[in-house]
């Protein structure tokens, strides 16, 4: 899809009909049905996809067919509307989460101009709360007493096809971000209700194929890519001679060894594509530096985990394979690499989930000694607090100067921070490689913003969209480099970093995208390097 | 619109009390039946909402962090935003149910030409939100007077203090004004935002006037229709609701009985709605949990047994080129048939 010139956008976000610039929708908003056009509707998932991934024990993935969101009908089953209330009270008894936050709300706006679909794009049903209504509005109809004798009056609603289409449209206008969760008075978490949405649509088999592919992925190679065995190390291999040629130190990399002390799991973005690949080439430097006994594996080769944007039983099966291939190859523990929904699936669901991961042990840095009391139980060490940790300990050389071809700034990843709390490991990290500096408050921290592509939504043919969501962070980024030649957006994300490029590309295209171990491995002084190792004059982008 | 319903409601409801309650016998009904009725439906209502929610299982543990969560020792963590005790959670909580922390954060974030985002600090929804909240909590503890005999003193001094710059005869209390101005700011607003007058029902109405109209029924009670106001008849009837020996002795004004009775509908109306956020504030997953589930494993009671695409499935599809390409392997192929 074609995406409007920056500046015919620039004006649709100001001008456009919104209630964030003060226009006023006229009609309420369960008159106003939803329109799918070529651009605004992610692609429905393949058959074949759909079919593979409810073949797999334990997944259920119904009514698999060829259709079209722009269709009038979506050849649903014939007992759709009971399979929708059905599933949505199954999830009432079983989530206290989605009960509160249904009977909850108190409909204070505290959250509207919160979430960054609304601010891009003005409509009054990306306001988180109304995200919400769209599905509260069908469980006070069916499930409460007021709605069910005073139904309408009281905003009651049938469950309808059109309803259901909503739900579709919205709940892929929702990067499940939290940062709505931050403000409300309750803590009410539209990224909840939006994977209840989710959930519910699968059971009928709505969902679209930026998720349902790499997932079936994830399943069958191991990562979401779909790369196979042999190309993921040929991958990492390549990356191997890279750092070898720009360095003069070979990193030794092994894949699926038994014995190791530490399984090391990273998204597979990050060996696949840039930039995420100068990541991969910093993590590899710096457990070369330090001597790490580490391993790769190739079945379990992806850190993120697209069945978060499905539903519980997918995130499940996906996150399995880390513990699985941890007790196969008989490690000590798990260090993971900079991925935002992996942590958040690691921080509040791994162990949940998958564990008790009694076959690890608690971790240990072999070269401080620090032992990680955060992590006892998940047995998982996040690869800035490792970092963070080997600095302190001045286990790392490091020239600032090698960065001085960048000027950063920090994007803290939704996940990393709404759902786990990681906020001053990477800056820790960042203060001893590069010079740097914070964007505006209110952009930064618990109340960042999202890239406006996660959960899945990084998919071409939305790219309308994914500029409009994104538009705030883009802002915040844009306010850097103009006061302070900031020309680096430095993250601890892959999704952030495919997903940011295209956004700075189109909002500030002088400015680059770079996970935070690029930047360690920028600046890590070695033994033994090649004479040219100091004059790199982009780091490891440098081409030689 | 909806407000006018929701307005209109709360009119209907006060002219049948203020009619109804002059019918002669059905003062009993007013003064005692309904009193009665509304506590056992509010009471009934609010534990099985309570419960209906604790039953419900947590099956994750997904606490909103707000802040540096508990890692390595040189970084510092944010106890309050990121609890990670038990006590480091209950002040979170507290800060959240005694202060609305999260509603004190809040910002106005506004699109100008540019584009350029700017957000400022908005302060107005918290403050309102605290006098209304305030003033209500502490009307009710002086309402105590009225059930209590004799009234402990703290109530008393609270009573006190309520009153402390003793303006008029009887003295104002703050909490009167209190309750009004925050009733007023609060429709004002819902009225006034565009986004929050979009996603009102008529549910966010109704309650706002219905308070209202019992805040008015007492203060013209207290302040301006005194006369026709027997206070220990009234007291008389209150400590005998609470002993359960209610009588009705004098005949009581109308407008004590529209005062009552509007107090009944809001007691009955409170555990079917949003006004159920009283309870709920205290149960929120992402605000009551520890952020500690890396640490410490979270049980989930449903948990369903799902096993990953097995390692040897993956081997066995890709077992060929895993050898080809040099990478271990659990079975050697086969040895390989020749052809012929
Ligand atoms: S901030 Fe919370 S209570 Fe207020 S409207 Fe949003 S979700 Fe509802
Ligand atoms: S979770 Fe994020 S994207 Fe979703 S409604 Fe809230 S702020 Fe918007």
């Amino acid at each position: 899809m074609s995406v409007p010139k920056l500046e015919q956008l620039s004006k649709s976000v100001v001008k456009g009909p919104s209630l964030a610039t003060g226009a006023v929708p006229t009609k309420d908003w369960m008159e106003i049905p939803v329109e799918f056009k070529p651009g605004n509707y992610a692609y429905p998932a393949k058959k074949e996809k759909v079919e593979y991934l409810n073949s797999q024990k334990g997944l259920h993935f119904p009514n698999a067919r060829e259709w079209s969101p722009e269709d009038d009908d979506w050849k649903l089953p014939e007992d759709w509307k009971d399979i929708i209330l059905q599933g949505l009270k199954e999830r009432l008894d079983k989530f206290r989460s989605l009960k509160i936050f249904m009977d909850c709300c108190v409909r204070c706006g505290a959250c509207a101009d919160k979430c960054h679909f609304f601010l891009g794009t003005g409509d009054p049903k990306n306001m988180p709360v109304l995200r919400a209504e769209l599905l509260r509005s069908v469980y006070r109809n069916d499930f409460t007493l007021g709605g069910k004798i005073l139904g309408k009056m009281v905003g009651g609603r049938e469950m309808t096809v059109g309803v259901l289409k909503e739900w579709f449209m919205y709940s892929y206008q929702c990067t499940e971000c939290r940062r709505c969760s931050v403000f409300c008075p309750y803590g009410i978490d539209t990224a909840e209700i939006t994977m209840m949405l989710r959930e519910l649509l699968h059971l009928v088999g709505v969902g679209i194929n930026w998720i349902l592919e790499p997932a079936s992925n994830s399943n069958r190679t191991g990562n979401h890519m779909g790369l196979q065995p042999h190309t993921f190390k040929d991958n990492v291999d390549f990356l191997v001679d890279d750092v070898e040629n720009l360095t003069g130190v070979r990193p030794n990399v092994t894949f699926n060894r038994k014995g190791a002390e530490v399984l090391f799991i990273t998204p597979s973005a990050d060996v696949f594509a840039e930039p995420g690949l100068y990541t991969a080439m910093g993590y590899m430097i710096l457990f070369e530096a330090i001597g790490l006994d580490y391993t790769w594996s190739t079945y379990a080769s992806e850190g993120g985990n697209f069945g978060l944007f499905t539903n519980n039983e997918t995130m499940k099966k996906l996150n399995a394979k880390m513990y699985a291939e941890a007790e196969r190859l008989g490690v000590k523990y798990i260090i993971g690499g900079e991925c935002g929904h992996m942590w958040r699936v690691l921080h509040q669901y791994m162990d949940t989930m998958n564990g008790p991961a009694d076959f690890l042990e608690t971790p240990v840095s072999a070269i401080t000694g620090t032992k990680f009391q955060n992590a006892a139980s998940t047995k998982m060490v996040h690869i800035t607090e490792f970092t963070a940790d080997l600095i302190k300990h001045g286990k790392l050389k490091f020239d600032k100067s090698r960065n001085s071809h960048v000027k950063a700034t920090f994007h803290d990843s939704c996940n990393t921070s709404r759902a786990m709390g990681l906020l001053d490991e990477p800056r820790y990290v960042l203060d001893h490689v590069v010079d740097w500096v914070e964007m505006p408050e209110g952009t930064i921290r618990e109340q960042t913003f999202c890239c406006g592509s996660g959960t899945g939504l990084n998919t071409d043919e939305i790219m309308e969209l994914r500029m409009r969501s994104g538009f705030p962070r883009a802002n915040a980024v844009q306010y850097v480099r103009d006061k302070f030649d900031v020309n680096m957006l430095s993250c601890v994300c892959a999704i952030d970093r495919a997903t940011l490029t295209s956004l700075n590309n189109y909002w500030t295209p002088e400015v680059g995208v770079c996970g935070v171990s690029e930047l360690v491995g920028n600046a890590i002084v070695q033994e033994n390097e090649g004479e040219n190792r100091a004059n790199l004059d982009e780091g490891l982008r440098t081409l030689v | 619109m909806k407000y006018a319903l929701s307005f209109l409601a709360v009119v209907v409801l006060a002219a049948v009390a203020w009619l109804g309650s002059q019918v002669p016998g059905m003062s009993y009904i007013f003064g005692v039946a309904f009193p009665y009725l509304a506590i056992l439906v509010f009471l009934g209502g609010f534990v099985y909402r309570i419960v209906q929610w604790a039953k419900t299982p947590v099956p994750f543990s997904i606490q909103t962090t707000c802040g540096q969560g508990k890692s390595l020792d040189f970084i510092k963590h944010n106890k309050l935003e990121a609890p990670h005790t038990n006590a480091q959670v209950i002040a979170r909580m507290a800060l959240e149910i005694f202060t609305f922390r999260s509603l004190f954060r809040n910002t106005h974030a506004q699109v100008h030409d540019g584009p350029k985002i700017t957000y400022e600090s908005s302060k107005w929804l918290w403050l309102f939100a605290l006098i209304f909240h305030y003033s209500f909590l502490l009307i009710i503890i002086r309402h105590m007077r009225f059930f209590l005999d004799p009234f402990p003193g703290l109530l008393a001094l609270i009573e006190a203090l309520d009153g402390f710059f003793s303006i008029g005869n009887p003295t104002w209390y703050l909490t009167s004004a209190g309750i009004v101005v925050g009733v007023l700011f609060l429709f004002a607003r819902r009225i006034a935002s565009t986004k929050v007058r979009y996603i009102s029902l008529i549910n966010d109405y109704f309650p706002l006037f219905l308070i209202l109209g019992i805040a008015t029924t007492g203060i013209l009670m207290r302040h301006f229709l005194r006369t026709d106001v027997d206070i220990t008849a009234i007291k008389t009837l209150g400590v005998g609701l609470v002993t359960l020996q209610p009588t009705i002795q004098v005949s009581l004004s109308p407008l004590f009985y529209t005062h009552l009775f509007l107090v009944c509908v809001l007691l009955a109306y409170f555990p079917f709605s949003k006004l159920m956020h009283m309870g709920g504030v205290f149960m929120s997953p992402t605000r009551n949990m520890k952020n500690d589930t890396r640490e410490n494993r979270h049980v989930n009671p449903w948990n369903p047994r799902i096993l990953p695409h097995s390692y040897a499935g993956y081997e066995d599809e890709f077992r060929e080129y895993m050898v080809e390409a040099g990478l271990p392997v659990e079975k050697e192929l086969p040895p390989q048939k020749d052809e012929e």
